[in-house]
C-alpha cells in the first residue's frame, strides 16, 4: 500500500482510539496510555521528515482539543518527532538510515529499547508541562514511570496485532 | 538577501519545528492562565459532535441508573408540592421572592473528565440556549462547577475538582463562609480552607453555597464534613468535605443564570471605586 495513505490511515485509527477508548480507561482512577506515540515511531525512516513533524503536531492539538489541555499533547509529540532520529541512532546504531527498519517487524532489545525510551520522553514532556511545577517533580516522575509502563504494554500489544503475519 | 532565503532553505526543517514549538507552548502557558485558550478546547462543532455520539451509546447502558435519579428528584419535587400550606398558592410564590432571580437551563454532559489536575466538563447547551461563561452549574444532589467558555451548541464547564476552581461556600447551620478548592487528590473530596476559629464544627455537618458568591444561589448543597485540619499558619481551619455528588458519573445538569448578577456588581464597582 502507498505510504502516504497507509499513515493517514494509521492517524486517524490512532486518535480514535485514543479519544473513544485510551482516554477512558482510568486505571487506579488516573492511569491512562498513551500509545498514540506509535503513529510517530511507526512513521517510515526514509520519507519526508517535515511531514512527520506536521502530522505530530495536527495529532497533538486534536487531542489537546478533545481533552481541553491546552497544549501538552501537542508539545510533547512534537519534541518526539524532532528528536526521533537521535533515538533511532541510540538504539539501532549510525548505519539505521541505509537500512529500512521496522519497529512491526520483529521484537528485539533494539526495539525496546527504542520504544521505551521514546515513550519516557513523551510521557515526561507531557505530564511535566500537565502539572507545570518543579516542585511536584516526585509526583511527575511517579505517573511518568507508571504510565510509561502502562502505554509500553499496550503500544507491544498493538505492534503484535498489526504485525504482516510471515510464514 | 540570497544568503537568507539560502539559510531558511537550508534550515527549513529546524524553522518548521521551532515555529511549531513555539505555538504549542504558547498553548500550553495559556492554558495555565485564568482562561483558557480560545481555540483548542472541546467546545467546538468536531469534538462536541464526537463526544455526544459517544455518550448517545454509554446513555443508553446507563438508562437505569438515570431513571432511578429522575424518579428520586421527582419524589422530592413532589413531596415539596403536596407540603404547600395552601393548594391554591402557585408554585412561584412558594419560593422565597428573590429566587425568581435565577433562571435555570438544562444541559447533559457530553464528556467528563476528572483524572488530571484541571478538570473540564463539556455540555450539549450552548449559546444558543442563553449561556454564557460564569454561569454556575449543578445537579439534583449538588454543584458542579462553573460555565468556562461556550460555543453555538456546547459549553465547558470548570469542574470542581479543578486546582483553579475557588467557589464561595458555608456551613449550613452557623453562616461561617469560606472557600471551596480542590487538592487535586482525591475525586470524592474537596476541601473548604479560610473558615475562622469561631465556627463550631462537628463531622458530618452539610456544607452549602454561600450568599456571597454572584454565580450560585444560596444553600445549594456541596457536601458533608469528612475530617478537620487547622492551619498552622493562618490559623484557620481547613476542612475536608466528602461530596455529595459523584463527580465521575453525572448526566443531566442546570446551568443558573444570575439575572441581577450585573446590577450586583456595578452597585459594588461604584461603591468600591475611589471617589473624585
Amino acid at each position: 500500500m502507498n505510504n502516504s495513505v497507509l499513515n493517514s490511515i494509521r492517524f486517524i485509527v490512532f486518535l480514535s482510539l485514543q479519544v473513544l477508548i485510551f482516554n477512558n480507561i482510568n486505571l487506579f482512577g488516573y492511569l491512562n496510555p498513551y500509545p498514540y506515540v506509535l503513529f510517530i515511531l511507526l512513521y517510515p525512516v526514509n520519507s519526508n521528515k517535515s511531514v512527520l513533524l506536521l502530522g505530530s503536531f495536527a495529532l497533538g492539538i486534536l487531542l489537546d482539543m478533545f481533552c481541553n489541555s491546552g497544549g501538552i499533547h501537542t508539545t510533547a509529540s512534537l519534541i518526539l518527532a524532532f528528536i526521533r532520529p537521535t533515538l533511532f541512532k541510540f538504539s539501532f546504531g549510525l548505519s539505521y538510515e541505509y537500512q529500512t527498519v521496522k519497529i512491526a517487524d520483529k521484537i528485539s532489545p533494539e526495539r525496546i529499547t527504542l520504544l521505551l525510551l521514546a515513550i519516557f520522553i513523551h510521557h515526561f514532556i507531557l505530564f511535566y508541562l500537565e502539572y507545570f511545577r518543579i516542585g511536584l517533580l516526585f509526583t511527575i516522575l511517579s505517573r511518568t514511570l507508571l504510565s510509561t509502563l502502562f502505554t509500553f504494554t499496550i503500544c507491544l500489544l498493538i505492534i503484535y496485532l498489526i504485525k504482516p503475519n510471515k510464514r | 538577501m540570497q544568503q537568507i532565503i539560502n539559510f531558511i532553505i537550508k534550515n527549513s526543517y529546524r524553522l518548521l519545528f521551532l515555529l511549531l514549538l513555539g505555538i504549542s507552548l504558547t498553548l500550553t502557558i495559556k492554558s495555565h492562565s485564568y482562561h483558557r485558550s480560545e481555540y483548542v478546547n472541546s467546545a467546538n462543532s468536531i469534538t462536541g459532535a464526537v463526544y455526544k455520539k459517544v455518550n448517545e451509546v454509554n446513555e443508553y447502558l446507563s438508562l437505569k441508573e438515570k431513571n432511578k435519579d429522575l424518579a428520586s428528584e421527582n419524589a422530592l419535587l413532589k413531596e415539596l408540592l403536596f407540603n404547600k400550606k395552601d393548594t391554591l398558592i402557585t408554585s412561584k410564590t412558594l419560593f422565597r421572592n428573590d429566587l425568581n432571580n435565577y433562571k435555570v437551563m438544562v444541559g447533559k454532559v457530553v464528556k467528563n473528565s476528572f483524572n488530571v489536575r484541571e478538570n473540564y466538563i463539556t455540555i450539549n447547551a450552548g449559546s444558543d440556549k442563553g449561556l454564557k461563561t460564569d454561569m454556575g452549574v449543578i445537579n439534583d444532589k449538588g454543584i458542579v462547577g462553573i460555565v468556562e467558555k461556550t460555543s453555538a451548541n456546547y459549553a465547558t464547564i470548570q469542574s470542581v475538582l479543578n486546582i483553579k476552581s475557588k467557589i464561595n461556600a458555608k456551613l449550613k447551620n452557623s453562616n461561617h463562609f469560606g472557600s471551596l478548592v480542590w487538592d487535586g487528590r482525591n475525586v470524592g473530596y474537596a476541601q473548604l480552607i479560610d473558615v475562622p476559629r469561631l465556627a463550631s464544627l462537628r463531622k458530618g455537618d452539610s456544607i452549602v453555597t454561600g450568599g456571597n458568591s454572584d454565580i450560585f444561589p444560596e444553600n445549594i448543597p456541596i457536601g458533608k464534613i469528612d475530617k478537620i485540619f487547622i492551619d498552622r499558619k493562618t490559623n484557620y481551619y481547613t476542612i475536608n468535605i466528602r461530596l455529595f455528588n459523584d463527580m465521575t458519573s453525572l448526566g443531566y445538569v442546570y446551568v443558573i443564570e444570575n439575572k441581577k448578577k450585573k446590577e450586583k456588581q456595578q452597585l459594588e464597582a461604584i461603591t468600591t471605586a475611589p471617589k473624585k
